[in-house]
């Protein structure tokens, strides 16, 4: 039988997965807004299991809200990647530095 | 509360994004042109929303007629008086950019309605009831703010800057929205008030997981130690008018909310986040003073000295009395006069074809090439580090006033003595400026609106001040007692 808690490990597996993605990737920046993307998942994966668990409908307007801030998120990230790549010529994590102190 | 009665508390926020989509259409036809237009409409429309806000706030409004669409949303004392400082620095953030813009041609229309539309966003934030209240309020700022963070798009350090928000921006909503959805499932609730009604008798595991996760989120919208690190980058990087008001609107709504999470929603359960917002505040007040003094970047020192700012608000928050969130509400609004005052100053540091300054080096001998600039700006820095004829100093004061009733004494010891090393970087600069022979780099004009919003901000952090400060202490404490009205 599953239960609640198997949701919630697969939920904060998927959490730690995207915090690490942002963290320890190097190479591009795509990766890490594919990362932010899992983050947001997990969280919408905890809401509708939650919801469901407790018989109570808020955790899945949560969630349809959650997923379209996601969109505006995204949207939002790509468009300042696309203005920093014409400006550098590349988006890869190790190029961004050119603010330091 | 019907629907009808619900709409009339929102009435600020329903114009403000009235406007913002009405302004958005022009913008779109009339093009650029347009700005200072729009940039006037914007302003208009703010102050008619400080008007009525200001209403609320001098009745100290308070209970269950100030609670709109069912909790979601409450228009209280305290977040009217919030509204009042956020709305007053969006404002100012309009006024100082068609000079910033305008010299290179990028003063585009989007602008001012990117303003607007975060500030509705924060608007909601310090009025939310409810975590979905929260998440929307705080997503709408932060996604207008990533863009305006990325606004100078031919300047690789702001669309840098941009980048920078936009990742570690978003991976704070997710840490906080992790949070929200613990809470969510070990309450079974998403209103602040039934938050507070499933904890009233201790947390639970999960609970506690979603409160830290939540309060993390918060600090990193605050730029609390540890979560500061984009702070200095951002500041940097984004255009000056949008650092100025990166360091006053946002942290006053994000702390706001920070503070209603905490008391509204886990105000029972104090103990259990005390700690963490001790140790937040002693450790921002700490990085804070000791990261600006190698700096030679005036807008990266500022960061830092907000940092360092954060850390005194915590003060207030980690009282978790009503006299406290009295004192952090008195520490903000002193805050954003002379965080705005400050970045107007540099501003108006220009050279004299009017490229934009910001090398603190630059500043030698400002006193005898600009002496009403550096007297303002020395008054400011003073009034920063909480030097006591200047206004700065009543801020920290009710700070530590209130933490010394709280019985924090030594939280309030450690932090004044902090503050100590906070002065030595503030002082620095009024040394270069007033004894170092004149570097005479800055010599561009200064714009009139520049002049007024510094003069303004002068005048406040003078001992003329300190006339505010029972008017302000009187709003300030009807606002707490809103707060822990229902807490």
């Amino acid at each position: 039988m599953i239960g609640i808690e198997h949701f919630v490990v697969v939920s904060s597996i998927l959490f730690v997965l995207g915090v690490l993605g942002i963290f320890l990737n190097r190479k591009n920046v795509i990766v890490i807004l594919m990362a932010i993307e899992l983050i947001l998942l997990s969280v919408n994966i905890n809401f509708v299991a939650f919801s469901a668990f407790l018989g109570d409908l808020t955790g899945q307007i949560f969630a349809m809200f959650v997923l379209t801030v996601a969109a505006g998120e995204a949207a939002i990230g790509l468009a300042i990647l696309v203005i920093y790549f014409r400006g550098r010529g590349t988006i890869a994590v190790d190029s961004v530095d050119r603010l330091k102190g | 509360m019907d629907f009808v009665a619900s709409l009339g508390l929102i009435l600020p926020e329903l114009i403000l994004s009235l406007t913002g989509l009405v302004l958005l259409l022009v913008a779109a036809w009339a093009g650029d042109k347009a700005s200072s237009a729009i940039s006037v409409a914007g302003c208009v429309a703010l102050g008619a929303c400080f008007f009525l806000v200001a209403r609320t706030v001098c009745a100290g409004a308070s209970g269950p007629d100030t609670v709109a669409f069912f909790g979601q949303f409450r228009a209280d004392a305290f977040a009217g008086f919030a509204k009042l400082m956020i709305y007053a620095a969006s404002g100012a953030a309009l006024v100082v950019a068609p000079a910033f813009f305008g010299r290179t041609g990028q003063m585009k229309a989007e602008y001012p309605v990117l303003i607007l539309f975060a500030t509705v966003g924060m608007s909601l934030m310090v009025s939310a009831g409810d975590l979905l209240t929260l998440y929307i309020g705080l997503e709408m700022n932060s996604l207008s703010a990533y863009v305006l963070a990325a606004f100078l798009r031919n300047d690789s350090r702001s669309s840098e800057a941009g980048l920078k928000y936009f990742v570690l921006g978003a991976l704070a909503s997710g840490i906080l929205l992790f949070g929200m959805s613990l809470t969510y499932g070990f309450t079974g609730t998403t209103s602040f008030e039934g938050i507070r009604a499933a904890v009233g008798d201790g947390l639970n595991g999960g609970t506690l997981f979603g409160l830290v996760f939540v309060f993390a989120g918060l600090a990193f919208k605050i730029s609390a130690v540890p979560f500061h690190m984009w702070t200095p980058d951002v500041y940097e990087g984004a255009p000056t008018p949008v650092t100025a008001f990166f360091a006053s609107a946002p942290k006053v709504a994000a702390v706001a909310l920070a503070t209603r999470v905490a008391i509204e929603a886990f105000g029972s359960q104090a103990d259990a986040w005390r700690q963490v917002v001790i140790f937040a505040a002693l450790a921002s007040i700490v990085v804070g003073a000791l990261g600006a003094i190698g700096q030679s970047n005036i807008k990266r020192l500022l960061a830092y000295s907000s940092i360092n700012n954060v850390g005194f608000i915590l003060i207030g928050l980690a009282c978790a009395t009503p006299k406290g969130v009295s004192a952090l509400l008195v520490y903000l609004a002193i805050y954003v006069a002379m965080t705005v005052g400050s970045f107007v100053a540099v501003l108006m540091m220009r050279a004299e074809d009017g490229t934009p300054i910001e090398g603190i080096a630059d500043l030698a001998g400002l006193s005898r090439t600009r002496p009403a600039l550096a007297w303002c700006l020395a008054m400011l820095m003073f009034s920063l580090a909480g030097i006591p004829p200047l206004f700065g100093f009543w801020g920290k004061f009710v700070v530590f006033q209130a933490a010394v009733q709280a019985n924090l004494v030594a939280l309030a010891a450690i932090g004044i003595a902090a503050s100590v090393i906070g002065a030595f970087y503030y002082i620095k600069i009024v040394k270069i400026m007033f004894f170092d022979e004149p570097a005479d780099t800055i010599r561009g004009k200064s714009d009139w609106a520049h002049w007024a919003l510094l003069a303004i901000s002068a005048i406040v952090v003078s001992p003329l001040g300190y006339l505010l400060t029972a008017w302000l202490g009187k709003l300030a404490d009807g606002a707490a007692a809103a707060l822990f009205l229902l807490a």
